[in-house]
């Protein structure tokens, strides 16, 4: 079996989001970066099923030669091998349409990804590669098993989750639950060092259509002081949230 | 510019994202001069309820293929019937799951996690949710068509009635490629990114025999409950209630947070919340800087004793 895993470099989750001055984009001065942790938990599942199943994992990122660090990093927690796209992505239409051109040859039984990435939040590009593909799509998936030619996914619906047995090849988008976040894999010496000598094919992007543009960034506007109250009088909470507020 | 609405039912039921969907559909409909049309695959309420947000056209398709849910048939279904160039989701699971793989038969852009109407619509501009909650970005759509999906809480649902006629589509789309085996749905408990109230706590509560106090309290306020990251990570509470950057990002009206400090992970995922009250006895607690009201205490104290006052005046 021949698994693809996408993965995004983001922002580490303690960031703080800041704009260039005339808001045209990110300022990414002072980022660290790291894997989409959506993703980590679709990498963390593609490994364990390299281990029970013997299945071969590709690590594919769009980016430029900036994001190899985090493609070492999923090398190191176990993918065979990696491709990136040499492409600084602008949209998720434009992402989703390189993966899919390389996913095209490569005869991958199943495709995995973050349900989004924690930056721009589309959760577009894996619908995306699923249609461009022509592939069936699972998405917010909480459990994954593979049997043959099928899966049998659980997604979470708004108030449950539901099991789906798909033919394969499909594209599953994963989240928490896909694995444990107990489960996730630490890279230790040995896949380190064994990750600098893994293949990581740089393939040039095959177009360059952009369908959404982002115009300028906001920040979130900083919310009016905090109003204290005692922790003896909580009737003026109640009237507060009751009289000032108006949410109860 | 005809502009389509995707209305998303739970077992026929519309939802309350449907109804912020169609309001919002309508405010762009109005702003271009043209009328809303809903569509929805094998409802059994009544279309009166769209009719009163706005909707003066309602597309019912009717397929037995469609009775159970798969992305890529109901995108096939929507795209055989929404006929216009502006095509509004809600964003629930289900229709984000839908809107990429129709924006890619249909040649569209696709916008997600929209928050306001539109800033203009030739081009089609909007501001939109980015950065888990911590920017906002606007963003602006090249070509014709385009479709949305609306977070859920930030528009609102607004009444706005208007008279509409219903038109039923028989269609047979193919689902082969997936089967549901099972589905799952606890009956009669609030959405938590449909709430209006949420009541999340923290690892604060010591442990999980504690969350009954936190039940309670969502129980009179009419709330959902969710909880922070380490909670879920610890098992104490479901991934599902996980609210933050990696778990849901909620915009309810009201936000208590108890016993949670206020890490910026956790932030993300519920500062668009309109009103933020933050219960802890560390006064240090970061959280305190991004709340509207603080309350310095012990929780076990706080908690039944704010119970009882809500009871009170809800009486």
């Amino acid at each position: 079996m021949k698994i693809l895993v996408c993965i995004s470099s983001v922002p580490d989750t303690t960031s703080k989001i800041n704009f260039t001055a005339d808001k045209s984009a990110f300022d990414k001065n002072g980022i660290q970066w790291v894997i989409n942790p959506l993703d980590e938990f679709a990498l963390t599942k593609a490994v364990k099923l390299q281990e029970s199943q013997g299945a071969t994992v590709t690590v594919i990122n769009v980016g430029d030669a900036a994001t190899e660090p985090v493609i070492r990093k999923a090398l190191a927690i176990g993918a065979n091998d990696a491709v990136r796209v040499n492409l600084d992505p602008k949209d998720s239409y434009s992402t989703a349409k390189e993966i899919a051109a390389v996913a095209q040859n490569g005869g991958y039984d199943l495709i995995l990804c973050g349900k989004e990435s924690i930056d721009y939040n589309g959760g577009s590009v894996p619908g995306m590669v699923a249609q461009l593909l022509n592939q069936p799509f699972v998405n917010a998936s909480v459990g994954l098993d593979v049997n043959g030619s099928e899966a049998t996914a659980v997604r979470e619906i708004e108030g449950g989750k539901e099991t789906i047995s798909v033919k394969l090849p499909a594209v599953i988008a994963g989240q928490k639950g896909l694995v444990d976040e107990k489960d996730l894999i630490i890279p230790n010496m040995r896949g380190i060092m064994s990750a600098r000598t893994k293949p990581l094919q740089v393939v040039e992007p095959a177009s360059s259509e952009v369908k959404v543009q982002g115009v300028s960034y906001d920040s979130v506007p900083p919310r009016a002081a905090v109003k204290m109250v005692s922790p003896d009088n909580l009737d003026e909470l109640v009237r507060l949230l009751h009289e000032e507020a108006k949410v109860i | 510019m005809a502009v389509f609405v995707y209305a998303e039912n739970i077992n026929g039921v519309y939802k309350k994202a449907a109804f912020e969907a169609v309001s919002y559909a309508k405010a762009v409909a109005d702003k271009a001069g043209d009328t809303v049309t809903a569509i929805s695959i094998n409802p059994t309420d009544s279309s009166d309820l769209l009719y009163k947000y706005g909707a003066s056209n309602v597309i019912n398709i009717k397929d037995e293929g469609l009775k159970n849910f798969s992305a890529k048939a109901f995108a096939q279904a929507v795209s055989e019937v929404a006929d216009g160039n502006i095509i509004v989701f809600p964003h629930t699971t289900d229709a984000s799951s839908i809107a990429p793989m129709l924006a890619v038969m249909k040649n569209y852009s696709l916008i997600t996690n929209v928050l306001e109407a539109p800033e203009s619509l030739s081009p089609f501009q909007v501001k939109r949710k980015a950065f888990s909650g911590k920017g906002f970005m606007h963003a602006k759509a090249e070509g014709n068509g385009v479709i949305i999906t609306v977070s859920q809480n930030a528009f609102g649902v607004k009444e706005n009635a208007v008279s509409g006629s219903e038109e039923i589509k028989n269609l047979s789309v193919a689902n082969e490629d997936t089967k549901v085996i099972s589905h799952e749905q606890s009956s009669g408990k609030l959405d938590l990114k449909e709430a209006e109230i949420v009541v999340s706590a923290g690892r604060g509560m010591k442990g999980p025999e504690n969350w009954g106090m936190i039940e309670e309290l969502a129980n009179v306020l009419g709330a959902a409950t969710a909880c922070s990251k380490p909670v879920s990570d610890i098992g104490w509470r479901p991934h599902t209630e996980h609210v933050g950057q990696t778990g849901k990002a909620i915009s309810p009206n009201l936000y208590i947070a108890v016993g949670i400090s206020g890490a910026i992970q956790h932030l993300a995922g519920v500062n668009s919340s309109k009103t933020i009250v933050v219960i802890n006895n560390d006064a240090e607690a970061p959280f305190f800087k991004s709340a509207d009201y603080g309350v310095v205490g012990d929780a076990f104290q706080i908690i039944p004793a704010l119970t009882e006052k809500i009871k009170a005046i809800k009486g």
